[in-house]
């Protein structure tokens, strides 16, 4: 990650709209060329706008962006050197597919001949050859959706931003263009800076994700490191299905954090700092939490089976703690273990995410408040 | 079989029904085509005399009623390009653009639609010789596009309630600048919108007579021709000159509507 060269580089970005609707705060982040970076998070959380900054569609309030090390600021969209993919395709419906694909390069007054010759590459690398003559409201969405996508890499933009480009498709052909896109940018080397607000198509596809949470970036990182290394609570619970608890630090050994919680007690092992008294979010997913029938060491959390079900390949069992919480579990299908009575839960402390709580700020607020 | 008899008298009465509307349209119109044709000379040119076509050789020795053909071409055409000019920008400008006072500017365009012509007819007489333009050609364009300028802005309005304003960004995004994004993207996708309402303009231009009537000074339109000639019963002359402004009407009609209904397949 080290060696490789930043393309777009965001510093300290605001977009405020109308002087009070502050939509992207302080964002930061340096995008590597050749990557394919998503941003993720859920609907209106500033995603659009960052990327409508990037292309040029909208003013940065405060902070700055530079494209291979220019800033943008005073460039008009058309002088800028990335292109966009918009979520509605933005076809031009007076146009053939062929006169749509060939608008970029007609702008840079490109040669009829290097035009005549473009053209039909990039339709078969989309596997459109063969739909020249037509118009966009003769193809269907998915068709529509590479015609787009054709549109702008004719150009060879240094960046390709596509917001949700997949949104619009059911899901069977979202699959499917899933990987074409994947193949296409691995193929072209461009740096892809890819919207969407679907955690699986952005697990799948991405080298690094940036997931944004009203307007503030919580964590960009490797697919693998944020499903499995969640720095804030809000990645935890957005990505993938986990088991949250809500406990309070109790003992700190080393590594090792003893931790209260409403209905027992557990153990877990993090490199973070805590401090004793602190409240903190456990997280870990449904495939790494364990029961037995007979009390583990250093847990202390006992539950009864509420459901145990064969979903695929996957068992899938469910265990309601006194207070009612329910803790999800999940593994490769073994047997179903009849259990009626109580059952112990646990973990390997190693396996189970300790976070600090977003709780602590309030507690510390009210502190404020009440102490003076 | 009573249902049957009562579906078929059903059937029956509608066609009968639907025919004395059609007749009730076009007879009109047949009267005015088959006097054209008319061979009698004597006023008031009723009585059907069998068939010539003398009144149209007539209608090209009558240079005053040509003339006022011609004025009311190039004022149509004059007019037409005005309001669609400014109907145009106007309806673009306020689809895009927030500003103060807009609903205020919204409701205002509805105001020479809806207020008596007499009125209008009367206001720009008013204006006109208030600030000293000789009536004649130039105010009777400038009347006819002050009325045939809402017209196209709503109906460009209506064309772009489906807009997809970011195919003016994709446009830019792929490198063409704002004026060349309106003439490639904006203009074009507008079309249809921007052709009805000339149309109509024109149309309303080619036959309007009241406010024409107030702004003309001494320059004659056919309508107002027409309405003049009126007294000493309409000749046929006149009767031959609308039958071949009608089959000229409805010859733009059909070339336009089949070329935007083949168009229209291919639009989303
Ligand atoms: N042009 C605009 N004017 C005012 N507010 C806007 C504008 N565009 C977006 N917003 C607001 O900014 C927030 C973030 O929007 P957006 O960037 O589109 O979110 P996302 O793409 O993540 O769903 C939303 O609350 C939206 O209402
Ligand atoms: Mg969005």
């Amino acid at each position: 990650m080290m060696d490789k060269n930043v393309i777009v580089s965001i510093k300290n970005v605001n977009k405020i709209y109308g002087g009070e609707n502050h939509v992207v705060k302080d964002l930061n982040l340096d995008v590597y060329e050749g990557e394919f970076l998503t941003l993720l998070g859920s609907s209106g959380c500033g995603k659009t706008t960052t990327l409508r900054m990037i292309a040029g569609f909208e003013e940065i309030t405060s902070g700055s962006i530079t494209v291979e090390g220019e800033d943008i600021a005073n460039k008009e969209p058309f002088e800028r050197n990335v292109n966009t993919v918009f979520q509605s395709y933005a076809l031009f419906p007076h146009m053939t597919i062929y006169d749509n694909v060939a608008y970029g390069l007609k702008m840079k007054k490109t040669s009829k001949e290097e035009i005549a010759k473009r053209v039909p590459e990039m339709l078969d690398l989309v596997q459109l050859g063969g739909f020249e003559k037509r118009y966009p409201s003769q193809l269907s969405g998915g068709q529509k959706q590479r015609v787009a996508i054709a549109r702008a890499l004719i150009n060879r933009p240094r960046v390709l931003l596509l917001d949700e480009p997949l949104g619009a498709l059911d899901l069977k052909l979202r699959k499917q263009m899933q990987l074409e896109l994947k193949r296409l940018q691995r193929r072209l080397n461009i740096t892809f800076i890819y919207v969407t607000h679907d955690q699986e198509e952005a697990l799948s596809m991405s080298d690094r994700i940036a997931i944004m949470n009203n307007g503030v970036l919580e964590q960009v990182d490797v697919p693998e490191k944020i499903y499995e290394e969640p720095q804030t609570q809000f990645v935890a619970t957005f990505i993938g299905e986990t088991n949250i608890f809500e406990g309070c630090i109790e003992s700190i050994n080393g590594n090792n954090v003893g931790i209260t919680l409403e209905s027992g007690s557990v153990t877990a092992q993090t490199d973070r700092q805590f401090e004793c008294g602190e409240l903190v979010i456990l997280s870990i997913r449904p495939e790494r939490i364990r029961y037995s029938e007979s009390p583990v060491e250093g847990f202390n959390l006992r539950g009864k089976i509420k459901e145990q079900v064969y979903v695929g390949s996957v068992l899938k069992t469910i265990i309601v703690l006194p207070n009612g919480h329910e803790v999800r579990l999940e593994r490769l299908a073994g047997q179903k273990i009849p259990v009626s009575g109580d059952v112990y839960v646990y973990w390997a402390p190693s396996d189970i995410k300790v976070i600090h709580s977003d709780s602590n700020n309030i507690f510390k607020a009210l502190d404020n408040i009440v102490l003076g | 079989m009573r249902r049957k008899t009562k579906a078929k008298l059903k059937k029956g009465l509608s066609v009968v029904y639907c025919s004395l509307i059609y007749l009730f349209l076009f007879l009109p119109i047949f009267v005015i085509a088959a006097n054209s044709f008319n061979a009698t000379t004597t006023k008031p040119y009723l009585t059907w005399k069998g068939f010539s076509l003398m009144w149209y050789g007539k209608l090209f020795d009558n240079t005053t009623l040509l003339q006022s053909f011609g004025n009311t071409m190039a004022i149509a055409f004059a007019s037409t390009a005005i309001s669609v000019i400014i109907g145009t920008l106007a309806a673009v400008g306020m689809y895009k653009y927030k500003f103060k006072g807009k609903s205020v500017i919204d409701a205002l365009l509805y105001i020479p639609v809806v207020i008596p012509e007499i009125v209008l007819g009367i206001s720009l007489l008013t204006l006109f010789s208030n600030v000293n333009i000789p009536r004649g050609m130039i105010t009777l364009i400038l009347a006819h596009a002050t009325f045939s300028i809402p017209f196209v802005v709503f109906n460009i309005r209506a064309r772009l309630s489906g807009y997809d304003n970011s195919i003016e960004e994709a446009s830019m995004d792929l490198g063409a600048s704002r004026i060349s994004t309106f003439f490639n993207i904006t203009l074009p996708v507008l079309a249809p919108g921007i052709f009805g309402g000339g149309v109509l303009a024109f149309t309303l231009s080619i036959d309007d007579v009241i406010i024409s009537y107030f702004t003309n000074g001494q320059t004659k339109t056919f309508p107002l021709k027409v309405m003049e000639s009126i007294k000493s019963g309409v000749s046929p002359d006149i009767n031959a000159l609308s039958v071949l402004i009608l089959l000229g009407t409805m010859a733009v009609v059909f070339i336009t509507q089949s070329g935007i209904l083949n168009k229209k397949d291919r639009r989303n």
